[in-house]
């Protein structure tokens, strides 16, 4: 049965965009069948970070609208034959998408795939609103820092009261993504812990991504991190997360950086 | 508070700062969160149930909410006009 995954936080440039390429990816490269929706509408940004930009014809509201249909709009990804991106409007007014248009979309998508991911814009009006509706479960992406764990727990607020399944009496799932984690500093006392993170959001963790320049380096080529270099921290970090989000058991660690021989002894040298 | 945890985890650890800061703000807020209809729902069957055996102005039915760290308390304050039980005695 397909499942319908927002990944959302509230405050901006958290890393949700990242984190839904990243999932996106990491899901269609275990075999899942994977559509990922920009909800951000005058906001794009999934087309770039999936190096799908220069494909875009049709998107999101001219689907809600009818000039197109929904397999004129899907971008299938060059890499991953189970990858899909749904583009969000780049120009028109974000009125323009309608709670029914929402619904509808997202029916049809359940009947094509085994996951529909929901890239949610930041804030708390409509695009996120629409964005987090039909969820089955959600990802909240949350930095280590106070105004990220604040919006955080009110976008959980939201989850449990404003989305379909919350006002049908059932639970939309949640996890906690903990994004931009240096454990160093964290264990010098500099940045919330995971523990204190958890213990005031007060739901399951799904993974930790280690801050890491791999994660820019990604973006700056188009490619989610778990494909442009799934041997390194942030990717090993989504590819566990995922496992989790399937329903496997995997044992929570920050993954590290692997230095190699000259970058240690550079560093030594820095310090 | 928030100096001590300062002296306890040396000076540059401000996690445990942003830790108690965040504790205490969020308790209100999620204090706030949905109060309003939780209230009012109790302040209408408050007033429905004692209004069933006592004449009540309805402005004189106060709930409130209190948040608290442990527990949360809940007050309910009723205005009853003085000699209510003669009118009780004589509606029955």
């Amino acid at each position: 049965m397909a499942k319908v995954l927002v990944v959302t936080s509230g405050k901006g440039g958290v890393g949700k965009t990242t984190s839904t390429a990243a999932l996106g990816a990491a899901l269609a490269q275990m075999g899942e069948k994977v559509v990922v929706v920009d909800f951000d509408v005058g906001l794009r940004n999934l087309d770039l970070v999936l190096g799908a930009e220069r494909r875009v014809v049709f998107d999101l509201i001219n689907v809600v609208q009818g000039v197109a249909k929904l397999s004129q709009a899907l971008i299938r990804d060059k890499r991953l034959e189970n990858l899909w991106l749904l583009p969000a409007s780049q120009t028109r007014d974000k009125d323009a998408l309608t709670e029914e248009g929402v619904r509808s979309i997202i029916a049809d998508l359940r009947t094509k795939f085994d996951w529909i991911l929901c890239d949610s814009p930041a804030g708390i009006e409509r695009g996120a609103t629409l964005a987090m509706r039909y969820a089955d479960e959600a990802v909240i992406v949350t930095n280590p820092e106070v105004s990220s764990v604040r919006d955080s727990d009110r976008i959980i607020g939201m989850l449990d009261s404003k989305t379909v399944k919350a006002e049908k009496g059932e639970r939309v799932e949640k996890h906690v993504l903990i994004t931009r984690y240096d454990s160093a500093r964290a264990a010098r006392g500099e940045m919330l812990s995971i523990e204190d993170i958890l213990e005031i959001l007060a739901i399951p963790l799904l993974g930790i991504i280690p801050e890491s320049q791999d994660v820019l380096r990604a973006s700056n080529v188009g490619s989610p991190v778990t494909l442009n270099n799934a041997a390194s921290a942030p990717a090993r970090a989504y590819i566990d997360a995922v496992r989790r989000l399937m329903g496997e058991t995997v044992t929570m660690m920050v993954p590290v950086e692997r230095k190699g021989l000259m970058n240690r002894l550079l560093g030594r040298r820095a310090a | 508070m928030i100096n001590l945890l300062r002296l306890i985890s040396g000076r540059n650890a401000s996690a445990p700062v942003a830790r108690e800061r965040l504790q205490i703000l969020l308790a209100h807020e999620r204090g706030l969160r949905g109060q309003p209809e939780l209230l009012e729902l109790l302040r209408a069957e408050i007033l429905a149930a004692v209004s069933r055996h006592v004449v009540l102005d309805p402005e004189k039915v106060v709930v409130r909410m209190e948040r608290g760290k442990q527990v949360s308390t809940l007050e309910v304050d009723i205005e009853v006009p003085n000699g209510f039980e003669r009118s009780l005695a004589a509606a029955s």
